[in-house]
This record gives structure tokens, sequence and C-alpha cells, in this order.
């Protein structure tokens, strides 16, 4: 471990600056003892999120994303996990936190979303029940009103005819609408922070702008804190306020959205953002994915662990990328946007090399100074 | 729900139907004189040809299948009057056929066996899912640990040892060396509660515990799959006790493929427990059939085995409604 924390600008700008933002992840380390080695699923992670805010974190498969959220819920079976460093939600430290608390948290103050809803929700049980569940544990009432709050939530997640369905089973539901009862289910409770993981990816494109919205509307209601995971770039552009991207379980690039989207210096986002189709494009225009698979976590790659896939590493002095792992440093562009990476220059590259591959016409945009319409055309 | 019920049994009652013709034709085409084995009971292994013959015309078999099948169905229904060897019995309905040996009817004679078979598949079954569904949750919950790999190796070991040899020596020690038992046999509940419970304790608990351990193997096996569900996952994250979520939420997940095996074993059961009624002697199906075929005593023989189909009809039935009450999308049609 050369580097876990780097000193960070500070991240308050913007919050109503009442003390500690609402989740506080400090140096968080992930780990797993197996029969092969010690997977070292997230390590030294950093990040917070204000209440009304949205934080997401975009990754491939494995980068540590799901690890380091189901962590804020202490969902890790701790007989099987080494973890370290510091989560505080509200004030409250979850590493290590006994089970018992954990439970009074859960579901409570912070809530889940899951990727696919048909096998998150339980296929025997009604989703009424489910839900009065979900209220039953945290609030002292009667299992009479507890199915009336489920009816209130369900109707207000937008599922028709909510007293009646209430005593359907998933099942009986389209995929978009159990991903509703999901939602329903995670703010019964009205939590103050949101966790949806994957939460649009099992779903068709036309459900997936129904449910962000939904989940965007119900934040502003509840004014809760969400942090969505997604390897989907477009959900971010829709969602995000602050965008956190993981590699092989670390940061590699953190900053405001638009930022990220339009201005990013690590060429692992160039990579996610380049392989992103885009509709406007000609249909003959070039996909480019970023080659190699994704590093072991038994063994991650000495230095940036990104390196056996760059395609900019030669522009690094000597062999540096494969001897030295970066630091999280200030971005060029200044503010909150930081960035692991040894590249002297990234926006050079990223504007002379990488943006004329992927969007040429955002090229005589961004060079005609139009930088208000980026993050529209980013997505 | 009915219309399924009505719709099964039917089909049921078909299957049997097809069994009992195919027990009919295995002793009527079968590789000895069916009328053989009562002639040899009641001469003392004396039987002369002549007299043969005259059984067997008495029987009805030189008669043919079809017709000698249709009057053993009328007396399933409306009982009969048939003649063993030179001597005509009433055998009332449900006839189905008389004893050789005690020249009773067969019916009442199941009247008194079946009550024990039931009474020791019942309470071994009650036995065997608690203990090996209980520890089977527990190797579940307790995966990778010792408990759990000794548990996994322990239910092998004994699982390998055949049961007669279990059950022997279990007889030998707890009850002849020990005394810990009282004798084992079978009291009808009804005459003698305590006594019915004494007698059928040690077979209980014997082939309660011997049957558990593939219960605990099979059921955590399934309760690990369960266990590693999303929607335990989800279950968690909404904050209940690890015991509503394992109990409540993966128990009644696993237990859809425990119940499909516990419907066969326990059709099994009802058939009869040889080496159990046997060792332990208890008068029930499967130590009847067993000494019937012995003695080649059909009528018992083709009882036994009818018994054993109408259970494995049963209990199939019994399975999927249990089926579709514990999971809402099997629908019953």
């Amino acid at each position: 471990m050369t580097t876990t924390t780097s000193p960070r600008p500070d991240l308050s700008a913007g919050s109503a600056g009442n003390g500690d933002p609402l989740l506080v992840v400090e140096d968080l380390t992930v780990r797993f003892p197996t029969h092969d080695g010690l997977v070292q699923a997230v390590t030294g992670l950093s990040y917070q999120v204000e209440q009304g805010r949205t934080l997401g974190i975009v990754g491939e498969s494995g980068s540590g994303k799901s690890v380091s959220s189901m962590a804020v819920l202490g969902l890790h079976d701790m007989k099987r996990t080494q973890m370290s460093g510091s989560i505080r939600l509200d004030g409250k430290e979850i590493v290590g936190m006994s089970e018992h608390r954990l439970m009074k948290i859960r579901g409570k103050e912070a809530a889940m979303i899951f990727q696919d809803p048909l096998s998150a929700l339980h296929p025997f049980y009604s989703v009424g029940k489910q839900l009065s569940e979900a209220y039953l544990v945290h609030n002292d009432v009667s299992r009479k009103q507890a199915r009336a709050r489920a009816v209130e939530m369900l109707d207000r997640v937008g599922i028709p005819q909510a007293r009646t369905r209430v005593d359907d089973y998933p099942h009986q539901f389209s995929g978009g609408m159990r991903q509703r009862v999901m939602i329903a289910m995670a703010l019964i409770n009205d939590p103050k922070l949101l966790i949806a993981d994957e939460p649009t990816t099992a779903l068709d494109v036309t459900v997936q702008a129904q449910i962000l919205d939904l989940l965007q509307e119900l934040q502003r209601d509840f004014n809760s804190a969400i942090v969505i995971i997604t390897h989907d770039l477009g959900v971010v552009a829709e969602m995000a306020d602050d965008v956190l991207v993981m590699y092989a379980g670390r940061c590699v690039e953190y900053g405001p959205g638009n930022e990220i989207l339009t201005l990013p210096e690590m060429p692992y986002t160039w990579g996610l953002l380049s392989s992103v189709p885009d509709v406007s494009a000609a249909a003959d225009a070039r996909l480019i994915p970023i080659r190699g698979n994704p590093p072991s976590l038994l063994n991650p790659p000495k230095g940036c662990p990104f390196h056996p896939r760059c395609d900019h590493s030669d522009k690094v002095p000597g062999d540096l990328c494969s001897t030295q792992l970066p630091d999280l440093s200030a971005a060029s562009t200044g503010g909150v946007h930081i960035k692991r990476c040894h590249l002297a220059n990234p926006q050079e590259i990223f504007k002379g090399d990488v943006l004329p591959e992927i969007a040429p016409d955002l090229v005589e945009e961004l060079s005609a100074g139009t930088s208000d319409e980026d993050e529209a055309e980013a997505r | 729900m009915f219309a399924y019920i009505v719709k099964r049994l039917i089909s049921g009652f078909i299957v049997v139907v097809l069994i009992s013709m195919g027990v009919f034709a295995l002793y009527w085409f079968g590789p000895r004189n069916p009328a053989q084995p009562l002639c040899n009971i009641d001469t003392n292994n004396r039987c002369r040809p002549a007299m043969l013959k005259a059984y067997e015309h008495n029987m009805g078999f030189d008669d043919s299948v079809v017709h000698q099948y249709g009057l053993w169905a009328k007396g399933v229904f409306a009982g009969r009057t048939m003649e063993l060897g030179a001597t005509p019995y009433h055998c009332p309905a449900p006839c189905l056929g008389m004893d050789y040996r005690t020249k009773q009817p067969v019916w009442e004679e199941l009247k008194v066996k079946f009550p024990a078979t039931l009474s020791v598949a019942v309470g071994a079954s009650v036995i065997f899912l608690v203990v090996g569904v209980s520890t089977g949750v527990l190797a579940a919950r307790r995966r990778g640990t010792l408990v759990d790999k000794s548990l996994v190796t322990g239910t092998l070991i004994f699982s390998s040892i055949p049961f007669y040899l279990v059950a022997l020596l279990a007889m030998l020690w707890f009850t002849i060396s020990l005394g810990l038992f009282p004798d084992t046999g079978y009291y009808p509940l009804t005459q003698n509660p305590l006594k019915w419970f004494s007698g059928l304790l040690l077979p209980w608990l014997v082939l309660g515990i011997w049957q558990s351990t593939s219960y605990t193997r099979f059921s955590r096996g399934s309760m690990v799959e369960s266990l590693n569900e999303d929607y335990i996952r989800t279950a968690r994250a909404k904050g209940l006790r690890s015991r509503t979520v394992v109990f409540k939420h993966a128990l009644r997940a696993a237990m859809v493929p425990v119940v499909t095996i516990f419907g066969l074993d326990f059709a099994t059961l009802l058939a009869g427990t040889i080496f159990a009624e046997r060792i332990f002697s208890i008068e029930g199906i499967g130590k009847w059939g067993l000494d019937a075929v012995t003695v080649k005593n059909l009528p018992v023989v083709s009882a036994t085995v009818l018994v054993a189909s109408v259970a494995v009809v049963v209990s199939n039935l019994l399975v999927d409604l249990v089926y579709s009450v514990l999971d809402p999308r099997v629908r019953l049609t």
C-alpha cells in the first residue's frame, strides 16, 4: 500500500454547512480471504455524500463498487471479511458496529435497491407482506397500519390500483413495476440514504428512464442522499451530482458529474466514455472498447492497476506506470476534481487524441467555446 | 383447487387400477401355477396333481383372465363369495381376496396391519424431518466451520452403515443389554396410548435418526443455496433479525426440494419398513408382505403392492398440494 488516502480537496462546498456530510467513507478497505488468496475488493476508498445529493459510482464488474456499498449497510459477513477504514452514516461509525445496532440502521437510515428486482424480492411472499415487513421491523405499528403504509408507498411509486395489487406476488408484476416495488420497499421508512445498485440494468430502456425519473422525484420529496452504482454513463449523466470512477477496487477519478463526463483526466474514464454508443452518431461510427480484461483482485497489477490496458502509458516517462501507484491528485480543472494518473498533460491528450476519435463533432464545439452544452452532448 | 384434487384423484385411481391389473397378470402368468401355494398350504406340502387340478378349477385359474379380473374388481366394490380349494368363503367388500393361510379376507388383516405401519411411518418422519432439517439449517448457517464439517462427515459415515445393522445393534444394546427401552411392538393407539408410544419409541428413534442423515445433507445443500439468493440480501438490508431471515425467508424456499424427497420417502415408509418391522417385531405391512412372499401367499402380496401404489399416488398428490402452499408461482391446473 503506497497510498491509501491523500489530502483531498474540501468537498463541503454547496452543503448546508451543518457539520459532517450524511455519509463519509474514509480509507475503506475490504478484503475477502479465500482458498486462492486474499481478494482485495476495495482499497483505500474515500468519498462523501450530502443530504439531497447524488453520487454516481461507475466501474466495470468486479471494480468493487457493489462491495463498497454493501459495506455501508454492514452487509458483509464479518467472519469472512477483513474491513478497515471508516464509514460514518449521520455521524455513526458503521465499520465494527455490532450486528444488533446495524439492524436498526439497515432499512431505516439507509436502504438499498438491487439490480434485478425479480431475484431481489422473495418469490413466495406477496409484495404487501414484504413491504409491511420492512415497515413493521422499524415501527411499532399494527399489521393493519403497516399494510396501509405499504399501499400508500405502492401508490406513491406509481403502481396503479395499489390497493388490490398489494396482495399480488412479485412474479405477477412487470420488470419496471417490480423495480418500483423495490423502491417503495426501500423508501418505506423514509431513509436518509438510498443506495441503488444498478437499479436499471435489468430493465429495458424505456422503463429505465421512468425509474430514474421516479428516483429523482422521490429524492426531491424525501430529500434523501442517493448513491447510484452503475456501469452506464447515461445513468450517471442523468442522475449524479458527483461521480466516482472505480477501477480494481480503487478510486481512480472523482469530481462533479459534468466535469467527469466532459473533461475526464484518467485514461480509464476515457475508455468508459469511448465505449458508450452514441445514437446521434453515424451508423458506421466506431465503438472503442477498452482492450484487455479487468484485473485479478487476487493479484492486482503493480503500479497503476490500469497500466496493462492503458493506451497512454507510453506518454509517461520511464516505467512509472508499471512500478508506482499514482496518488490521487488534483486535476488540472481544479476544484474537487481529482484523478489517479501519472500523465502530465491529460487534458491535451484527451482533446487531441481521444475526443476526435469518439466525438469529432464535439471537438469543434469545444473549440468554439460552447462549454455549457458539453454535459448534454456527453450523454 | 378442488377441481385439481378431483382430477388428480381420478388419474391416481387409474394408476392404481393399472397396477392392480399388472399384479393380477403377474400371478396369472407367473412362472408358477398360482393354485400351487394354496394347495401346498392346505395339504402340508403333499399336493397331488389331481388335487392341484381341482384347486385350479375352483379358483378359476382355468377360466379366462379377463373374466377373472372382472370378478376380482367386482369383489373390491361389492364383495364376493370365493372358493379356496373346496370350501367357499364369503369375502365382503372391499374384497382384496382371501389370505391363503388364515382364510381371512385380506382387507380385514390389512385393517389391522396398516395402522402399525402408519404409526411407524408418521413417528419416524416427524423425527427425521425435525432432526434432519434443523441440523441441515445449522450446518448451512455455519458453513465452512467445524460444526458444519463434523455434521456433514458424521451424517455421511452414519448413513453408510446399513439400516439393519443399526437397528439390530440398537435393539441389542438399548433394550436387551441396557434395558433403556421397553420391549418394542405395536399396540393400537386407541386401546393403550402409553403402550403404543413406548412400544414404538425405539423404532421411531432408530429409523428417524438413521433417515435424518440424508435430510441433514439435503437441507444443508438447499439452505446454502437459498441463503445465497438475492432476496436474502434484500431481507437483511431491510433490517430483519437474522433469525427471521433464516427461518422465514431462507428456510421456506429451501423446503421445496426437501418436500419432494419427503413425499417419496413417506410413500416408501407407508409401503412397509421391512427391516424395522422385522427387527422390532411390529406387525405391519412390511413384515406381513415379507412373510407372504416366502410362502407365496399371493393375495397378501398383491394387497401390499396395492397399498404401496396408493401410498405413492396419495403422497405425490400431497407433495403437489404442499408445493402450491409454499410457492405461489405453482398453479394447480
